[in-house]
């Protein structure tokens, strides 16, 4: 049994808040985002937000002790879009492996520094692994439902690289994050499963996904119970959901697979709904109130935010986490397969 | 010993399947195989990937729990039909909602779908015919891959046909699966080889009776797997034969559901319940299924040519068929059936000198039988529809032969312009009006919807139209009449101009638009009207007359209607707001929405709309006037509506089917203040996002009865209470398009009426999406319970205004739900520059959840509010008495 699945049973778990949220407040211009190293790069590069990992190293460093300092047990690695798929806007497919490898590394130093501080409260990396922006189930052409952007194989090698690249940097676990195509996260557990494999590890995989729709479903169409299935062949060492929705309306979607799974459940809300302006205002009490009903019903094992989120909001949320159990139903048995 | 099972089999579509100890038994659709469908490979083959859709869509219907896709054949590219088909379905979320089986012999196709499909799906099948490593190989492949798998009872020396082989094959498959490439043992399903019984061969004896105690067997021994197999192989012998095909299904079943078997293939049509088996034909079938006899199958066999297949004939009475040509041709036109319109019009051809003496003679003596019949009242609206469908499709059939003879098409007895004016996109009613006239010979020049007035001028004098039809639903539209009539008075214009649609009226046509305009200005308040109305206006002899009288008869209209608008007098807006409708804010109870901010709502089924649907509105569109269900047994209409029902009913299941239209909503519930007695501000955590203008009856009233603004609804800031409101917009997407397909075939009939459910759809959506809001996401009436009735009466809580009608007249306001609500960008419709929402069949509003609130009229307004409203909004007097005008008293 690996620390964190150790440190799971002992108590409720609370992931970092937005990465997004708090690197706006830097104000980077293009000329930040490019640094020395990508000054002449012939492509705009403003809004790489993972690209920060190589060209403002200190910032995503400061942002991770930040999260830490307000009681966060795991930090997500600024690797969003790590991807080739993803850096093709950018033309900068040839980056992904120093891109990841360079954002576990900031992570990696950042927790192993708390934990030498705290020996009691190991922290964690998580290698954050995104949707990427095609999806595999579904035709981004109305005129043509059977075409699709990109292919599972696709999909499958450029997962690969990245979570080699994460692996290399020293993450702990991998969190396979934002599922709102349930065919991509499955192309990403495919992936996983060959470095697995190949390099005879073993490493802990957390799952999220996200619920678009006020009926309750996926992008891709799935309910919360039917998501849950498709990807349940994989020993998770957690599932659960965020993005989309703030912590309130999560609640039935986690209620929907709480009791259905021996798997840990995990939720990191927005910080709300977006206001008129796209923004995210709910203030960390507002949030700690709703996700504090989550703690109350025996729901969760891991608890951070999302979109909107704040090391203020995570604070709160890490104090109402401290009062609370953790959800019960994990048996671990769910790693039989292994 | 009983079935072992401590684990269950857990599958995925777009929603979940899962077995457990009350599972009733799995079944699986397979007419989307090739190998086992003709018309399917059909299909496949010439790529008709539509119709082979509605293939897997019957089986979901018809109860498929698991769809079985096969594309194993050498003359297509089994692997990219495959990909292709499993796409495509994925669109589709009523087939798609349940769980596929990925079934083919080769492994490259297995793994091409396995990469397609979200849902955990079944893999059909492996086995160990070529080898333990290979099996090894692929069942590690599939588990990685998340799909649970058939196992065939198949190994090297070849498949099981006998007891002991099937279970010693089964074994052998099970330890390799579990405990050699860690397979879940309740993803595993045996499809144990079910093979024909009473053949005449001794060795097919004992067939049936082997996979039964093989299941069993396996179900006791191997624990958590499932069993499967294809029923229908066990009576192959007896093809032709239902009657016995039926009784061997379901006696086979019975005893192998007992054993275990709780999947297969089943064709549903083909089951006789068990206990409706004869007992003689039962004591037969057993014999044979469970082998009890020697002589079973020739016993079988005897008493099988006394069971026959009883299969009902429908009746349908096709006695007209006998009649003569031209009475064919009436009754068909008369009764609206196309099936034989055209062998009948064909027959009439060769015996007419010219193909156009069909039109002439033939056509037109049914049509004037329509004609009469409709002018009689003894005819309605939908029917004379019908009619012209069957005239169009004769027409088309005709106009080959008759251009071939370079002869003269028809000539029309005049050219009519219709258009829905710009800025509106609403056109049933004049839809119902082109069709009508079309088939009254009229030529029509149908210019669309949202058509701008240069265009109508342009298209008149191109086509040098003998009248001009103008139809409009929104209060902007009026304007733009009036605008057209100003233009074609200042042209010279001479045709007759008609004036339709719902918003408009003899009163608006009289007082706005005839006295821009000398000549003839008809409002024709209903489509059955439409025909008299032109035909009266182009009749050479009298029309001068009937013109001359219809401007009489619209200037004594106009001026008894503005004597009388004269009576009515209205208060300041000052005293207006003084008088207001006053809510005792500190008993009055607010409740706080338990889901704040805007959400979206695009994964909705229509089937959940549909027992939302107000049906009277319906027939209303049809000229059909009588309250919902009454109007089914009305003794006037009451067939012609039951008609019209059943066919609205069957297209909607058509519509729900093939998911030919989406609904799509976004709703939003926020904090609110009133402000300044008129205004809302809707406000985000206390800051203000927008702000609703609201407009106040001013109309003079007995002392007690207040001046409403909706304003009133909401608590004002001044209270310190934080008060809240909604705004919404539901949408139906698609009707536009199969509409178009409709009239593609020349169908104007189901065109209109696609676009009539269209628009139901929409109503039932707010009427539905306003429900879950009271009881769900505002939740201030959790315990509601009303039926449909209670609904269209309003009998709940709260309300739901929309801008443009009585309340808020006022279109301007939903720009300010547009930008709240992100409307076009979150599920894509739009505003016209008439305010007119696009795509037509939506509804956008408010939402008040105060038990006071209630519907009212705003009625008519002064100018000293126009003025107060123009300064709030910060838009000029011009702008804001332009789209204000309508509900502007005249001075």
């Amino acid at each position: 049994m690996s620390n964190i699945q150790q440190a799971l049973q002992d108590r409720i778990l609370v992931l970092d808040g937005a990465m997004g949220t708090m690197l706006q407040q830097y104000k980077f211009t293009e000329e930040d985002f490019r640094g020395e190293r990508f000054k002449d790069y012939p492509t705009p590069l403003q809004g790489n937000n993972d690209l920060l990992s190589i060209t403002q190293p200190e910032a995503i460093k400061t942002i991770h002790g930040k999260y830490f300092e307000a009681g966060a047990d795991i930090v997500e690695t600024n690797t969003f879009s790590g991807t080739t798929i993803a850096m093709a806007d950018y033309q900068m497919e040839d980056l992904v492996y120093e891109l990841n490898f360079q954002s576990a590394k900031i992570a990696r130093e950042v927790a192993d520094e708390f934990t030498k501080r705290e020996p009691n409260k190991p922290r964690f990396v998580a290698g954050s692994i995104g949707p990427t922006n095609r999806t595999a189930s579904m035709s981004p052409d109305v005129n043509d439902p059977g075409y699709r952007a990109v292919t599972f194989d696709e999909l499958r090698i450029a997962y690969k690289q990245q979570v080699e690249a994460l692996v290399d940097g020293g993450v702990d676990l991998l969190l396979v994050e934002t599922v709102f195509d349930t065919l991509n996260a499955k192309a990403a557990l495919f992936a996983i499963e060959e470095v697995k494999e190949e390099r005879n590890i073993d490493i802990p995989i957390m799952l999220s996904g996200t619920i678009t729709d006020a009926s309750g479903r996926t992008l891709s169409g799935q309910t919360a119970e039917a998501f849950l299935i498709s990807v349940s062949h994989i020993p998770l060492l957690s599932i659960g959901f965020n993005c989309a929705l703030g912590a309130n309306l999560l609640q039935p979607h986690l209620e929907a697979i709480a009791n259905k799974t021996d798997f840990a459940i995990s939720a990191h809300p927005n910080a709300g709904l977006p206001n008129a302006f796209g923004e995210y205002d709910e203030s960390p009490e507002e949030m700690g109130e709703q996700i504090e009903e989550y703690l109350k019903k025996n729901l969760i094992n891991i608890i951070g935010g999302c979109c909107g989120t704040t090391p203020e909001h995570i604070k709160v949320i890490a104090n109402i986490a401290a009062k609370y159990k953790p959800r019960t139903a994990v048996a671990l048995s769910a790693v039989e397969g292994l | 010993m009983s079935i072992k099972q401590t684990k269950y089999m857990h599958l995925s579509g777009l929603e979940p399947l899962i077995l457990n100890e009350n599972s009733n038994f799995i079944n699986v659709g397979e007419r989307t195989n090739v190998a086992g469908s003709r018309m399917f490979l059909r299909l496949i083959k010439e790529e008709k990937f539509d119709e082979a859709l509605q293939v897997a869509r019957h089986q979901v219907d018809g109860g498929a729990q698991i769809i079985d896709i096969n594309m194993d054949d050498g003359l297509i590219d089994g692997k990219e039909s495959m990909v292709r088909f499993l796409n495509l379905i994925a669109a589709e979320p009523d087939i798609s909602r349940v769980p596929i089986m990925i079934d083919s012999s080769k492994w490259e196709i297995i793994e091409a779908g396995l990469q397609v499909v979200q849902g955990k799906c079944v893999v059909n099948s492996i086995s160990l015919k070529e080898g333990e490593d290979k099996f090894i190989a692929e069942a590690k492949k599939i588990k990685r891959y998340g799909a649970a798998v058939v196992v065939m009872a198949f190994d090297e020396v070849g498949q099981a046909d006998n007891y002991d082989r099937r279970i010693e094959i089964a074994k052998r498959s099970y330890d390799i699966l579990v405990n050699k490439v860690g397979f879940p043992s309740e993803d595993i399903i045996f499809d144990l080889n079910i093979f024909p019984v009473a053949t005449g061969m001794d060795e097919h004896k004992r067939n049936a009776i082997d996979f039964i105690e093989a299941t069993r067997w396996v179900r006791q021994n191997l624990p958590n797997v499932s069993v499967s197999g294809g029923v229908s192989n066990v009576s192959f012998s007896f093809r032709g034969n239902d009657g016995v095909r039926e009784a061997m299904h379901s006696v086979f079943l019975y005893y192998a559901i007992q054993a275990g078997m709780n999947m297969g293939i089943v064709n549903p049509a083909l089951l006789e319940i068990y206990d409706d088996i004869p007992k003689d034909l039962l004591e037969h079938v057993e014999d044979v299924i469970l082998d009890r006899r020697d002589d079973a199958t020739e016993r079988l066999l005897d008493f099988a040519e006394t069971v026959k297949g009883s299969k009902v004939e429908k009746g349908v009475d096709l006695s007209w068929r006998e009649n003569p040509i031209q009475d064919r041709i009436t009754h068909a036109l008369v009764k609206g059936i196309d099936a034989f319109i055209i062998e009948d019009v064909e027959e009439a051809r060769l015996q007419a000198e010219k193909p156009i003496d069909v039109i002439e003679g033939h056509l037109m003596i049914g049509m004037n039988v329509v004609g009469d019949l409709f002018g009689a009242g003894k005819m309605f609206l939908p029917q004379v529809v019908k009619s012209a469908r069957v005239m169009k499709k004769a027409v088309g059939y005709l106009n080959p032969f008759i251009e071939a003879e370079k002869g003269d098409l028809q000539e029309p007895v005049g050219k009519v312009l219709m258009a829905t004016v710009k800025g509106d996109v609403h056109d049933i009613g004049k839809n119902i009006v082109s069709v009508v006239l079309a088939c009254n010979n009229y030529a029509i020049v149908d210019l669309g919807v949202m058509v701008p007035p240069e265009k109508i001028i342009a298209e008149a004098k191109a086509h040098n139209v003998d009248a001009i039809g103008l139809s409009g639903l929104i209060t902007p539209s009026l304007d733009e009449m009036v605008y057209l009539a100003k233009e074609m008075e200042r042209q010279n214009f001479i045709v007759p101009l008609l004036i339709g649609g719902a918003t408009t009226s003899k009163a608006h046509t009289a007082v706005k638009i005839d006295p821009q305009y000398k000549n003839a200005v008809v409002h024709v308040n209903d489509a059955s009207r439409a025909v008299t109305v032109v035909g009266d206006l182009l009749n050479k002899k009298t029309s001068n007359e009937y013109v001359a009288n219809l401007k009489k008869d619209y200037d004594e209209f106009r001026t008894k209607f503005l004597k009388r608008g004269k009576e009515k007098s209205y208060i300041s807006i000052g005293e207006a707001r003084a008088r207001k409708y006053k809510i005792d804010w500190n008993t009055s109870e607010i409740v706080k929405p338990k889901e704040l901010g805007v959400q979206m709502l695009k994964q909705l089924s229509l089937k959940e709309l549909v027992p939302y649907i107000d049906w009277s509105p319906f027939f209303r569109s049809w000229d059909l006037h009588g309250k919902f269900p009454d109007i089914l047994t009305d003794e006037l209409v009451g067939e012609q509506a039951t008609i019209m029902y059943n066919e609205a009913q069957a297209m909607i299941e058509d519509i729900i089917a093939r998911q030919l239209l989406k609904p799509k909503a976004v709703f939003g519930l926020f904090e609110a203040n009133s402000i300044h007695d008129d205004d809302i501000s809707v406000q985000k955590n206390g800051k203000e996002v927008a702000v609703f203008r609201t407009l106040r009856q001013q109309l003079s009233k007995r002392e007690g009865i207040p001046n409403i603004a909706l304003a009133d609804f909401i608590a004002p800031k001044e209270t310190g209470k934080t008060d809240y409101m909604g705004a919404f917009c539901v949408a139906i997407f698609g009707a536009q398009e199969l509409a178009d397909s409709y009239r593609a075939k020349e169908d104007d009939y189901n065109a209109i009426m696609a676009q009539a459910i269209a628009d139901r759809f929409a109503e039932a959506f707010a009427e539905y999406l306003h429900k879950q809001i009271r009881t769900k996401h505002w939740g201030y009436d959790s315990d509601e319970t009303l039926s449909n009735d209670d609904l269209i009466k309003e009998s709940y809580k709260g309300i739901r205004p929309a801008p443009g009608y009585p309340a808020c007249p006022d279109h301007l306001e939903k720009e300010t739900i547009w930008e709240l609500l992100e409307v076009e960008k979150i599920i894509g419709v739009k505003l016209t520059e008439s305010l007119a929402m696009w795509p037509a069949a939506a509804v956008s509003g408010y939402y008040f959840a105060n038990p006071e609130a209630k519907y009212f009229g705003l009625g008519k307004i002064t100018d000293d509010q126009v003025t107060d409203y123009a300064t709030r909004k910060s838009i000029t007097k011009e702008k804001a008495r332009k789209w204000l005008h309508p509900t502007i008293a005249e001075e």
